[in-house]
């Protein structure tokens, strides 16, 4: 197998009967690029949805205070129901086991201003919580913390994109007061996020600062929790259950009352979405596979014509003394050696296709960062390999087979 | 050299079976050049592809070299040719892609002989069979005669106890095939056994001995006077 004068030998018909090494070359070259590009492609999707819907913290409840529609112990329909920080205390204390994290968010739109830049922004009032739930990612500074809440702080986190609308390119906002909503705040952070430019226009402050400012009151907005993640899909189905007859019945809701407060769960929709990429996942590697199947078939049948074309060179070789094994080695370790050296270059170009790719797909076709791992096309390109050697091995075998007279035999 | 007895040999085809060769019994020493002669199939191809272990007979006994050739799996056929034999086929079985020394060298690297010493071998018979300064072109590039020495060094090559040729000048003129005869005389004159198949009378009579096949018996066999080719060649 690995003398050298085999290896000879085989250079020699490489190089000598190159329609030959070109077709089979060719076809594995073309099949490991196809697979690797198609097998790319279906992970751009799959990054596309992911990047979508997988943004956010997904084991989320989000509650909003409504307006009750059924009269309920001596109140009248109709009445705006209210949340306040003893909510926060309350599902803290009560449902420890169910509970990760939570915070009040209240939001208000106000206008921005940095000396001559200004700009309406959605300011959101939050505990420090919220930001692995927005999954915000810190590029200065720090989020808001425990002490701003405690203290009233006067202090804010602001997205990427609103340091670039007020501060321009090249002035960092850090440190910098700004005026919002005519208050001054000094900006303590900056943030970015990866759910597009909307959440990059955000100003984040302590809900305590808010709740200062609207004259010392104790109302929020809505609440957000997440849940621990062990309690799984049963558990988090029990906890909205639970939480919702519990926020109703302390805050006076009539039990079948389904406006008095809302309560979202985003663990059906990322139930609903973890099977969609699954589906996504199950499309990608059939395409691979089916993809790898086209290949195998193209290389057997090389295989049948490259041994037949060579059957009265090989009937030559066994009357000069070449025993069945090394005519069947001969015919393999060729196929092994085209295969490889193709396989290689198709994964190379389908690397580079992919790369060149990039992003310039996202828009109009989904695909974001198209890439595959180098295991999976090593492995792709292996079976290739085994299949172009079983493929070769039996029309090999056959040909070492046959009686020299045979293959011999003027036509 | 060669111990034939009662060798027979029938091809099927379909339901009925074709029988070829009907009990042959022949005996060849070391250095004899044994024509084999007879009409068109009359099994002159079969009896000289049994020698040469390219195909097997259903029964009778052959020794070659002392070494008795029957119950042979392919493998041990491929040493044996490899060890015993050398062919000359009429449509010479070059390999086209291969140069005439690499051609040469094919049977020294079925015999392991290391890379240098193979291209010096094959030098020298191309020197033998008088193309030497043809070394390196591709058979398309040689003559019919040319083409044909290349398969005598080939043969010569692996420096076999037998050589065997099957109408070794029937694709050839007949000033080419003289030419040819003269280099078997020449070899078969440095001792080595050599069986030619031919169906041409004036190529046979340039051999020893003549062994005449008809309906796949042996009709007639003589030592004959050899004729020199060298006397028709100027
Ligand atoms: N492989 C084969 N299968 C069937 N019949 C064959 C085969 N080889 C030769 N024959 C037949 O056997 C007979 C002898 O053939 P062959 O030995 O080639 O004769 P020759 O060389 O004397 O012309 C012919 O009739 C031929 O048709
Ligand atoms: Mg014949």
């Amino acid at each position: 197998m690995f003398s050298r004068d085999r290896w000879q030998e085989i250079f020699q018909t490489i190089r000598k009967n190159k329609l030959r090494t070109f077709l089979s070359g060719f076809t594995v070259a073309l099949g490991i690029l196809i697979f690797t590009v198609l097998f790319g492609m279906g992970n751009g999707l799959k990054n596309t949805f992911n990047e979508f819907f997988m943004d956010d913290a997904t084991n989320t409840f989000y509650l909003y205070p409504g307006r009750t529609s059924v009269p309920y112990k001596g109140f009248k329909k109709g009445r705006q129901v209210e949340f306040r920080n003893d909510d926060l205390e309350d599902i803290k204390k009560d449902f420890a086991l169910y509970l990760d994290k939570i915070t009040p968010r209240t939001s208000k739109s106000e206008l921005a201003r940095y000396k001559g830049e200004s700009n309406t922004y959605n300011v959101r009032a939050v505990a420090p919580a919220y930001q692995e739930m927005e999954k915000n990612i810190l590029m200065k500074g720090r989020y808001i913390n425990e002490k701003d809440i405690a203290e009233r702080a006067k202090n804010i986190v602001i997205g990427r994109l609103v340091e670039i609308d007020l501060f321009g390119k090249s002035e960092s906002a850090l440190g910098k007061y700004l005026n919002v909503g005519g208050v001054m705040y000094r900006i303590v952070g900056v943030f970015q996020d990866d759910g597009g430019d909307n959440e990059e226009r955000y100003i984040y402050m302590p809900y305590t600062t808010r709740q200062l400012l609207d004259k010392g009151t104790d109302k929020i907005d809505q609440i957000v929790l997440t849940y621990k993640t062990n309690i799984g899909y049963a558990g988090a189905m029990a906890f909205d259950t639970s939480l919702y007859k519990y926020l109703k019945d302390k805050h006076k809701v009539a039990p079948e009352d389904q406006n008095g407060i809302y309560l979202s769960n985003t663990a059906d929709i990322v139930r609903r979405n973890m099977m969609f990429a699954n589906v996504l996942q199950i499309v990608v590697v059939f395409v691979g596979i089916g993809t790898l199947i086209a290949g195998v078939i193209g290389i057997s049948n090389i295989m049948v014509f490259v041994v037949k074309e060579r059957t009265k060179e090989l009937g030559i070789r066994k009357a000069l003394g070449a025993t069945p094994a090394s005519v069947i080695g001969l015919v393999l370790q060729e196929s092994i050696f085209i295969t490889t050296i193709a396989g290689y270059i198709g994964l190379v170009l389908g690397m580079g296709i992919l790369s060149l790719m990039g992003n310039n797909f996202k828009e109009d076709y989904f695909i974001t960062n198209p890439e595959v791992g180098l295991d999976v096309v090593i492995t792709a390109t292996v079976i290739l390999i085994f299949f172009g050697v079983v493929a070769g091995y039996i029309p090999a075998k056959r040909a070492a087979r046959v009686k020299p007279i045979v293959a011999l035999r003027d036509e | 050299m060669i111990e034939i007895k009662d060798l027979h040999k029938s091809y099927r085809m379909g339901s009925n079976s074709l029988h070829v060769l009907k009990g042959l019994n022949l005996s060849i020493k070391e250095g004899e050049l044994v024509a084999i002669m007879g009409s068109s199939g009359s099994g002159k191809s079969t009896f000289l592809n049994i020698l040469g272990m390219l195909d097997e007979a259903d029964s009778g006994q052959y020794v070659l070299d002392s070494v008795p050739i029957k119950d042979l799996n392919e493998t041990k056929a491929a040493k044996y040719r490899n060890k015993f034999l050398g062919f000359i086929f009429q449509s010479f079985n070059l390999i086209n892609y291969k140069t005439a020394i690499e051609n040469v060298s094919l049977p020294l690297y079925y015999q392991k002989v290391n890379r240098k010493e193979r291209q010096e071998k094959a030098l020298q018979y191309l020197e033998k069979v008088g193309l030497k300064q043809w070394a390196d072109h591709l058979p398309s590039e040689l003559s019919g005669g040319q083409k044909q020495r290349v398969a005598i060094a080939r043969a010569l090559a692996a420096e076999p106890k037998v050589l065997l040729a099957d109408e070794l000048t029937g694709a050839l003129d007949s000033k080419t095939s003289y030419e040819i005869m003269e280099l078997i005389q020449e070899i078969n004159d440095e001792g080595k056994t050599i069986l030619v198949v031919t169906h041409e009378p004036d190529i046979a009579n340039m051999c020893k001995r003549i062994v005449h096949l008809k309906d796949g018996v042996i009709v007639e066999d003589t030592f004959v006077e050899q004729v020199r080719a060298s006397e028709y060649v100027q």
